[in-house]
């Protein structure tokens, strides 16, 4: 569904991503795991046309990518970032509509009612602004704007991090049910438990290339790669 | 004086007046910084287009005609400037932007030299807007009372298109975070086209109706500059109730200023400024929170 061959990436004068090759099957879940600075969130942000890649290519269902990020977003990759993003100056309503009002349409799968069936506590929370809701709340928002756009992949970037272990669970919970309705992800995630009991398939990053290929049940099992690649 | 309430309504309306101008040139340039973080120095030179423009169509057709025409030609004029300069100059950062526009600033006096020559141009105000209304124990020029309406019809009009429809919604976004805004779909670049045009287009509104008030010459534009930027800085970029309020503040304080303590008049408003850099360096309605 998404293969990226040979990506040269980074910020300004740093390379990050040297020649990383990577692919996502559809309908399944991939976590992208490895330790901090290895190149994960610059190989999401890379995909969307946030960083230009320097060279190499990235095709997806078999065409190549767009380069400019509204132009990806319309291509059916939705994207939750680390930093969640909620606009703080639109409401938790607003937040939504932005995504829905141009990626909804009469057959669209994902409407406000089912997302905020997913995560009811959006629903109490429609009329607050942006920055008034707590990290937990925030990350459920960055997740249903993800999904009113109706994507054919959903890519996470630490959907985890900073939240009470209780929110952990329920985010694993929901993405448990998207993964089950067959909602293809890419999931980069530091907290190993949660990602492998998600992903079908997993790659490890190091130094800016992708340096371990398997499956989920594969790394839980391989401890020498764990410990060599993430130190877990 | 003092104690006279006639006093305190005309120096009023006189401030929400001049207020009312500042709103219509501050909102489009604090708008163009806060989307897309552009310095635009040239803004003043274009509400000085405007003004021009304004006289010139005046002299034939008449003013009604004068201040629709000012504010499309200049939205043209800015659709030149964008397509062929800041359009490539929009990724490399605020210093070469801040010496760009500054130049065309100069560029776009010498154009206004050449096209109308170096003598003050005068516009008349329309008959209907020439007389003088008795309001509160005052009377008052119709004409000044026209702009302080009319800014506030285009602060309504522009806090309702904000707040209230999807271009709205999708301004406010990518003020917030242009990029979040591209991975929702948003074409980031075309808004900011967008809202480049309207911010001319009201530079040229201001400049148009002005011109009945001030002579028009080619310096106005240098002039009004410095307190479009006090307007914004006090404010705070990127936001509506940032340009409102500061206009407010700058009119008000200007006004009184001038006439409670002239003295002080002229350091009055950088001493503000200045309070307001140390106390609340954003300045007071940011739109980034």
């Amino acid at each position: 569904m998404l293969e990226l061959s040979a990506i040269d990436s980074g910020y300004g004068e740093t390379q990050v991503l040297y020649g990383l090759s990577l692919t996502a099957k559809a309908g399944r879940v991939m976590a992208i795991l490895g330790r901090n600075g290895a190149g994960k969130s610059t190989t999401l942000k890379t995909i969307m046309g946030l960083l230009p890649a320097r060279s190499g290519s990235i095709t997806f269902d078999g065409k190549p990518i767009p380069t400019r990020a509204f132009d990806v977003a319309k291509s059916g990759i939705a994207y939750v970032p680390e930093t969640r993003d909620i606009f703080p100056s639109l409401t938790v309503r607003e937040n939504l509509e932005i995504a829905a009002k141009r990626f909804g349409g009469a057959d669209a799968e994902w409407t406000l009612e089912r997302v905020v069936d997913l995560f009811p506590r959006l629903g109490e929370r429609m009329d607050n602004g942006g920055m008034e809701l707590s990290g937990g709340e925030q990350q459920m928002l960055a997740i249903a704007r993800g999904l009113l756009m109706n994507p054919r992949l959903l890519i996470l970037d630490e959907p985890t991090e900073g939240l009470a272990p209780i929110i952990v669970k329920l985010i694993h919970d929901k993405l448990q049910e998207l993964k089950a309705a067959g909602l293809s992800m890419i999931i980069v995630e530091q907290n190993f438990g949660f990602a492998t009991s998600l992903a079908d398939d997993v790659v490890i990053v190091g130094k800016g290339q992708i340096v371990w290929t398997g499956s989920a049940e594969e790394i839980r099992a391989d401890e020498e790669t764990q410990h060599t690649w993430l130190g877990v | 004086m003092t104690t006279d309430l006639g006093f305190w309504t005309l120096q009023t309306l006189n401030a929400l007046q001049l207020s009312m101008l500042l709103f219509l040139l501050s909102i489009g340039l604090t708008v163009i910084f806060g989307l897309m973080h552009f310095v635009n120095l040239a803004h003043g030179a274009l509400y000085a287009l405007g003004a021009y423009i304004a006289a010139s169509v005046a002299s034939v057709a008449g003013f009604w005609a004068a201040i629709i025409i000012a504010p499309l030609g200049v939205a043209l004029t800015g659709v030149l400037l964008y397509g062929g300069l800041i359009q490539r100059m929009r990724k490399s950062g605020p210093m070469a932007q801040v010496l760009v526009t500054f130049g065309l600033i100069f560029a776009l006096l010498d154009l206004t030299r050449i096209l109308w020559g170096d003598l003050a141009l005068a516009m008349d105000t329309p008959a209907l807007l020439s007389g003088q209304v008795n309001l509160l124990g005052v009377t008052y020029p119709t004409y000044r009372l026209f702009i302080i309406l009319l800014g506030g019809v285009i602060f309504t009009a522009l806090a309702l298109t904000l707040a209230r429809t999807q271009i709205g919604a999708m301004i406010r976004a990518g003020v917030d975070n242009d990029s979040m805004a591209a991975c929702l779909g948003i074409n980031v670049e075309r808004l900011f086209f967008v809202v480049f045009c309207v911010g001319c287009a009201l530079a040229g509104l201001a400049g148009a109706v002005a011109a009945p008030l001030l002579s028009v010459t080619p310096g106005m534009g240098l002039q009004i500059l410095i307190p479009t930027l006090i307007v914004i800085v006090i404010g705070g970029l990127g936001s509506l109730k940032g340009a409102i309020a500061g206009s407010l503040i700058y009119g008000f304080v200007q006004t009184f200023g001038a006439v409670l303590a002239p003295q002080l008049a002229s350091v009055l408003i950088y001493a503000l400024l200045a309070a307001v850099l140390v106390i609340k360096p954003v300045g007071l309605f940011p739109a980034k929170g």
